[in-house]
């Protein structure tokens, strides 16, 4: 075990499975010579060299494309979007070529595409987005939103060597906000929710940096007893520990970042109303972004994003539902 | 060289090919012509089972085009991969794909390539080493970039083929696979189709310069080629195959050519002036390789009455074939981790100059 920052890391899961598996290489723009835009892969190419760790043009479509191409022929590609925005780029042959395949053809295809995401730094419209939910929407892919350090590492490794397109969203304000201990070594974290605190009055359902938001806000509310529940993987949507949470505290606050309509809370919230009605001792309520582009300037953007105390408030109108 | 029939600039002309014959042994002539016969019939057949109602949805063929896909294809060694477009039939009959498999497609049933998950030529084989193209063209031209990207890396004497037509050139990843494969210089070969239309678009109102021209600004050759000669089709991508395998990166080819039927069978092309359909049907590929193999001493005829027996057994079989089962409509979506890694296997590689 070491501490280490979250974007520390996905580093140390990526160099682990580097060296682990000689099939896998990164692709992004700016990711070899510069060490990525965010720094995740510093120093990658002193040790793997250029070839596993390629700087491509500024093309995301080019891209994921290849990648798959990559890919069906055996090895093991891990892109990189700069920004989870510029991934609408590249939307197409992740949607349509990579997501398809199997179902289509009986073809796997094994790649990975990493989408630093999330607001929070006056990033504005194009450098804030959340776009899970697009990628939630098509059939084939598997999205994961790891919230921990040790989750960050262990769910790069699992996205790697999963079969499958992996949608692997790393929230741009973990990246050194966030610190934890980190097993050594090679390990798996599974595509499954997380109790990331127990309790019974209420519980809090939230991915990625909401995780944070949603404890920090039922650090200390009036005494109730409140659970958050890290989901780290969308799709798949652990329909089982959603289920169980509702059916132990009966009220629920789900958490998306992301814009509100269509969300990957709203998938949570329609699962909770079509399976857990009898469970419920209020509605089901959620905080997120209005549906509007994320704006640039900071008294904009916290007006936006939703806060530990947007969450606080409607916990409190929950409990006392 | 063939004429192009707008006032579009054609490309550079054809370099001088070596003569195609002297790397085609009699039997490859038949070859070529046999599996142009099998593409035919296999469409024909199918556009008659459309009109009975029993192929859903549309169908497309590509009817007049079959030297561009069959004589590309001849070139192709088992260990090279392919992503095969919906003019391109001729591709997957070459690689190894058997007729009643492909009428099972085109009708939905549970053998075709697809087990009904998609239809008409929109699948691949992966144990004949091609990748189904998707509809959003030209996908796979960097699906195609990728898997030679693959074989640079590994260093191996592999290279990637793929087809696409005159309209997908105006598609953004058109550029970025050109630029991609000219940038990491691939051993990819890229065959331009152009059959002067995009469903109804003629290519004047598609690009103002041709886009074999382009393959020079992103680093690597562009050549003309008359698509409706299978042997000519052979040698340009032998060619190509030759400069890729040895670390000369990637080549252009466009195959010229002719749409000869409407886009899909629901269109019936009225866009398209009669004289230019009479002047293509001069030029059949199948007509042309039929006299070239006449002269040969070739029973021509023996061999279409062979091809009409093997579709008409094909249609037999694949109509007897189940529909899929409703039950596996959700089957299939993600690969299971215990599962066995799948990857695309080697196809058929039919030249004689490969030793087969
Ligand atoms: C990106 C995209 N837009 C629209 C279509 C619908 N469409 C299917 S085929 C076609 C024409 C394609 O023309 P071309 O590339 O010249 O190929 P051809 O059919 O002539 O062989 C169109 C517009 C498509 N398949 N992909
Ligand atoms: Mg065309």
């Amino acid at each position: 075990m070491s501490e280490m920052t979250y974007l520390r890391a996905i580093s140390d899961g990526l160099r682990t499975e580097m060296r682990n598996d000689e099939r896998v290489l990164l692709m992004g723009e700016d990711i070899g010579v510069y060490g990525g835009a965010f720094k995740v892969t510093d120093g990658f190419i002193e040790e793997f060299g250029a070839d596993r760790v390629m700087d491509t043009p500024l093309a995301e479509s080019g891209i994921v494309g290849t990648a798959v191409g990559a890919a069906v022929v055996g090895l093991r590609p891990v892109c990189e979007m700069q920004f989870a925005d510029f991934v609408s780029c590249g939307f197409d042959q992740i949607v349509n070529v990579a997501g398809k395949m199997l179902y289509r053809q009986g073809l796997p295809v094994n790649i990975t595409v990493r989408l630093p995401s999330g607001g929070g730094f006056s990033g504005g419209p194009f450098h804030s987005q959340n776009p899970e939910a697009w990628f939630m929407h098509s059939p084939g892919l598997k999205v994961v939103a790891p919230s921990t350090a040790e989750d960050a590492k262990g769910m790069i490794i699992a996205s790697i060597r999963d079969p499958n397109p992996v949608i692997y969203m790393e929230h741009k304000n973990l990246y050194r906000r966030v610190k934890g201990e980190v097993p050594e070594g090679s390990y798996e974290t599974p595509f499954k929710a997380r109790v990331a605190r127990e309790g019974d009055d209420l519980v809090v359902i939230a991915y990625g940096a909401m995780v944070h938001t949603a404890l920090e806000a039922t650090a200390d509310l009036d005494g109730a007893s409140i659970m958050v529940l890290d989901l780290r993987s969308l799709v798949p949507l652990d329909e089982q520990a959603i289920l169980g949470a509702v059916q132990r505290c009966s009220k629920v606050v789900v958490v998306d970042e992301a814009n509100y309509t269509c969300a990957a809370g709203a998938q949570v919230a329609a699962l909770i109303a079509e399976r857990a009605f009898e469970d419920l001792d209020g509605p089901v309520l959620r905080v997120a972004s209005p549906d509007v582009p994320i704006p640039f300037s900071p008294p904009l953007e916290a007006a936006v994003l939703p806060s530990v105390e947007r969450v606080r408030e409607a916990c409190r109108q929950l409990l006392e539902y | 060289m063939a004429t192009s029939s707008t006032d579009v600039p054609i490309g550079p002309s054809t370099p001088a090919l070596e003569d195609p014959s002297a790397q085609l042994t009699t039997e490859d002539r038949v070859g070529l012509l046999r599996a142009m016969l099998l593409m035919r019939a296999i469409e024909e057949r199918a556009m008659n089972l459309y009109r009975q109602g029993k192929v859903p949805g549309s169908f497309y063929d590509g009817f007049g085009q079959e030297a561009v896909s069959v004589g590309a294809t001849w070139a192709m060694a088992a260990a090279d991969r392919l992503c095969v477009l919906h003019r391109d039939l001729g591709a997957h009959i070459v690689r190894g794909v058997q007729p009643a498999a492909i009428l099972s497609q085109y009708m939905g049933r549970a053998a075709g390539i697809t087990n009904g998950r998609d239809g008409n030529v929109h699948f691949g084989d992966l144990r004949t080493g091609c990748v189904g193209m998707v509809s959003m063209l030209p996908d796979m031209m960097l699906v195609a970039a990728g898997m030679a990207m693959a074989f640079k890396l590994r260093g191996e004497q592999r290279c990637a083929l793929t087809w696409f037509g005159d309209g997908s050139t105006s598609r953004g990843d058109f550029h970025e696979a050109m630029n991609w494969a000219g940038v990491q210089q691939l051993p990819v070969i890229f065959i331009l189709e152009n059959n002067q239309f995009a469903y109804s678009t003629p290519i004047k109102q598609q690009f103002a310069v041709n886009p074999v021209e382009r393959a020079a600004a992103y680093g690597f050759p562009g050549v003309s080629v008359d698509g409706n000669d299978a042997e000519a089709m052979f040698e340009a991508t032998r060619l190509a195959r030759e400069r890729a395998i040895s670390g000369g990166g990637p080549t252009l080819i466009e195959a010229v050519t002719m749409r000869m039927h409407g886009h899909g069978a629901h269109d019936d092309m009225k866009y398209v002036p009669k004289a230019l359909v009479e002047e293509w049907r001069q030029k059949d590929p199948i007509d042309r390789q039929s006299a070239r193999l006449k002269e040969l001493g070739v029973d021509v005829e023996a061999l279409r009455q062979e091809v009409r027996a093997e579709v008409d057994a094909a249609a037999k079989k694949a109509l007897a074939g189940p529909m899929p089962d409703p039950a596996t409509a959700t089957d299939r979506l993600f690969h299971p981790r215990e599962a066995q890694e799948i990857l695309l296997e080697d196809g058929a590689a039919p030249w004689s100059g490969f030793g087969s």
